[in-house]
Formats: structure tokens, sequence, C-alpha cells
């Protein structure tokens, strides 16, 4: 069987290859400490020499639009160009073709659908940047298979933050069960607070610092108890109209299992909080 | 009203390097093209009869009045990116980074202690 090797989940910035590309003397003062945080964050994947990333994101209005939108979707294709007109255009993120792994897709297809997940499927998907920052940040010589994977958590009603989690425990489920020698990590992005387009947007920190740094502490403990006890759609929509990116933490979570991570990082930056989260599977801990 | 023809409409245009340029120049006659021709287009060869803008709605659009898009529930992202598309360069250069995001936060101060308006459709 598949062997999952590591769960990644943090924070997508979408800025972070122009802020820290850019000529020195126009780069923000953050830009090297973020450089290295991210490198350091690069290793916590490399250390564990993955075969194939099943990878976690969310379209944002690229492919997906309001007259077709899924809930769960998986992509099935042998491999998958990205990065759409807009995106270069507004963060300067340059396009990539990534390759696919079909028997993975279609194997966890079947398997999630077995467990009750009724999965949207694309044999055409071009991916955007919520699955190609972290390329950026933690794979950048963009050299394996990937298994994308997308989550609505843009265009309401959303999935709970309990279905977010069990979907975690299922695509877990379906990892172990691959019949393969490959292995697997499971890197996932989304958001702490964010605001979009509203009154608290660009801020000197995020929308709601208080709620970073608890959403942090839980993910740190892996205390899922306490996160379905107190995130909600309308607690998330308080803390920026844009929070609801963390239900791939809480997903990320149900995938490495109700555990302390191996890995905590976090930087504030203008606007956002940003974190960096790896699990090892405990049986494989070094 | 239609939040959702709103959305298609930010939705297409901003992904449309040519539209863009088009809603950029002279967003009157544009975004009467857009209701013509490009708003109802299902694919190329099918057409859609189900939506159309409001008065308040198309004057928004036209004016680039992302403060008003913002009141009638359009998505928050597809706003923001869309006028990020038009102003942030024409902004850094004059005032610097982020000086359109903060404008544009500015502008909406009187939703800041309030529920937004739903962007469900």
């Amino acid at each position: 069987m598949a062997q999952l090797v590591a769960t990644l989940a943090s924070t997508h910035h979408p800025f972070y290859l122009k802020a820290t590309t850019m000529p020195p003397e126009q780069q923000m003062p953050q830009a090297p400490k973020w450089k290295r945080k991210i490198e350091a964050y690069r290793e916590t994947l490399a250390r564990t020499k993955p075969d194939i990333l099943v990878m976690i994101g969310s379209d944002h209005f690229h492919q997906i639009f309001l007259d077709n939108c899924p809930q769960f979707l998986i992509g099935k294709a042998p491999r998958y160009d990205a990065t759409f007109y807009n995106e270069e255009r507004e963060f300067g993120i340059p396009k990539y073709v990534l390759e696919g792994d079909e028997e993975m897709s279609r194997f966890m297809h079947q398997h999630l659908m077995d467990q009750n997940f009724d999965f949207a499927f694309s044999n055409e998907l071009k991916i955007d940047h919520s699955i190609i920052c972290p390329i950026i940040t933690v794979r950048p010589q963009n050299d394996l298979p990937v298994v994308p994977i997308y989550t609505n958590i843009f265009a309401p009603p959303l999935h709970s933050p309990k279905r977010f989690y069990e979907l975690g425990r299922a695509i877990r489920k379906a990892i172990d069960d691959f019949p393969s020698d490959k292995r697997v990590a499971a890197i996932g992005t989304g958001h702490l607070s964010l605001e979009l387009g509203g009154p608290r947007q660009f801020m000197e920190t995020g929308p709601d610092p208080d709620f970073d740094r608890q959403a942090i502490e839980w993910l740190r403990a892996g205390d899922i108890d306490s996160i379905l006890a107190n995130v909600n759609h309308e607690t998330m929509a308080k803390s920026g109209n844009a929070t609801h990116g963390f239900l791939n933490f809480i997903l990320m979570l149900g995938v490495a299992g109700p555990e302390g991570a191996d890995y905590v990082d976090n930087l504030d930056l203008f606007h956002t909080m940003e974190a960096y989260f790896t699990w090892y599977p405990k049986e494989q801990a070094a | 009203m239609s939040k959702y023809y709103v959305n298609k409409f930010l939705f297409t245009v901003d992904r449309d390097p040519d539209y863009l340029k088009r809603y950029i120049e002279d967003p009157k006659s544009f975004v009467a093209t857009w209701e013509q021709s490009i708003g109802p287009k299902l694919n190329d060869a099918e057409r859609s009869t189900v939506h159309s803008l409001t008065d308040a709605e198309r004057q928004a659009l036209i004016d680039h009045d992302y403060v008003a898009l913002f009141e009638m529930g359009a998505h928050f992202f597809l706003n923001l990116t869309m006028y990020i598309g038009i102003y942030d360069e024409p902004y850094l250069a004059k005032s610097g980074p982020l000086s359109f995001q903060r404008e544009f936060a500015a502008k909406l101060q009187h939703w800041r202690d309030k529920d937004y308006p739903s962007v469900e459709t």
C-alpha cells in the first residue's frame, strides 16, 4: 500500500514569488525573513522524499464559475496546465505544467465516492494559484506528479467545518489504501483570517489577529474538538469575509489525524498572518 | 436583480485582456456590447435567455462603482480583482503599493461592524 509520508497545511500568498524575487532595493523589509521561513518549510517536505503529491486547494473563479459549481472536485488528467492570465497580471506568477497521476486520481475518486463523498471530476483542469503557490514554496522544481483536489470555500452555501474534517479523514483513508509502493505527501493551502474586497482588507495585520493566534494553537495541538466547537460559518465571516479558506486547514488536519503538528511556523505580514504546518505520520516519525 | 449576472460580467471581463481593455477605455459602450453579445453566451453556439442587468447594476458597472457592487452582493473576490486589474498600476505609480486597495477599503468603512451583504447567488 502507498505510504503517507507527510501532511502539509499552509496559507498561500500569491505575492510570495514577486515579493522575494524583485530587485532587493524594491523588496518589502520582511522579504528575506519570509524567504528563509519558506525555505525551512520546504525542507520539511524534501526530507520525506515523496513520489506523488495530493494537493488540496480551491479555485478562485478561474476554471470554476457559478454556472456549474462543485463542492468537491478531483482532477483526473495526465497533466495540468496552470496559472491564468489574470493571475499572471495581478501576481506575476508564471505558467506551469504539472504532471498528473491518472491511476491514483481514478483510485481516489472511486474510493471517495465509496466513502459517500460525491466528488465532481475534471479531465481537463487548469490549476490556479491555490495549488501553484505551494508548488512555488515547497516544491519549486515541480518534479512530481500531482493529484489535485478542489474544495468550494468561496461560493455559498459551503459545507460545514465537520464535513471538511471528515473529507480529510476520507482522503487519508484513500491514500492509505492506494495499492502502490509510492510515497505520498498531502499538501493543502487555505487562509487564516482574511478579508478581500471589504472594509478590513490590506490592513497592517490580518482582520482578526486573535483568531489567527488561536487557530495556530489549535492546529499546533491537533485540537479538532476545539475547532469544531468554536468555528462555524458565522464566526469565520466575523473574522474576515474570506476566512472560509480556514476550512482547508481543517481538512488537512483530517488528513493528518487529530495529532500535534511536528513543525509549526508563522509570519506576520501586512494584511495577513502566514502559517506553515507539517505533520509526520506517527509510525514514520524519525 | 441578478447577482449572478453581475458576477458573470466581472468573471468574463477580468479573465480576458481584450474585454478588460475595452472596459477600461469606454465602459458605457463596452457594457452595452457585453449585454448584447457576451453576457448571454453559453458557448459558441448557444445563448441564454435567462438573465439581465437591472438599471442600477448596469450603472454601477459603467461607473466602475465597486462600493455599489459590494452593496449589491457582488462576489468580493471578483469585485476586488477586476478593479485591481484596472486601478492598481496607476495608483501604484502615483501613491505607492496597495494605495488602491486601501482606498477601496476606506470607501467601505461604513460596513465595518455590520454583516456584509450576502454574496450567495
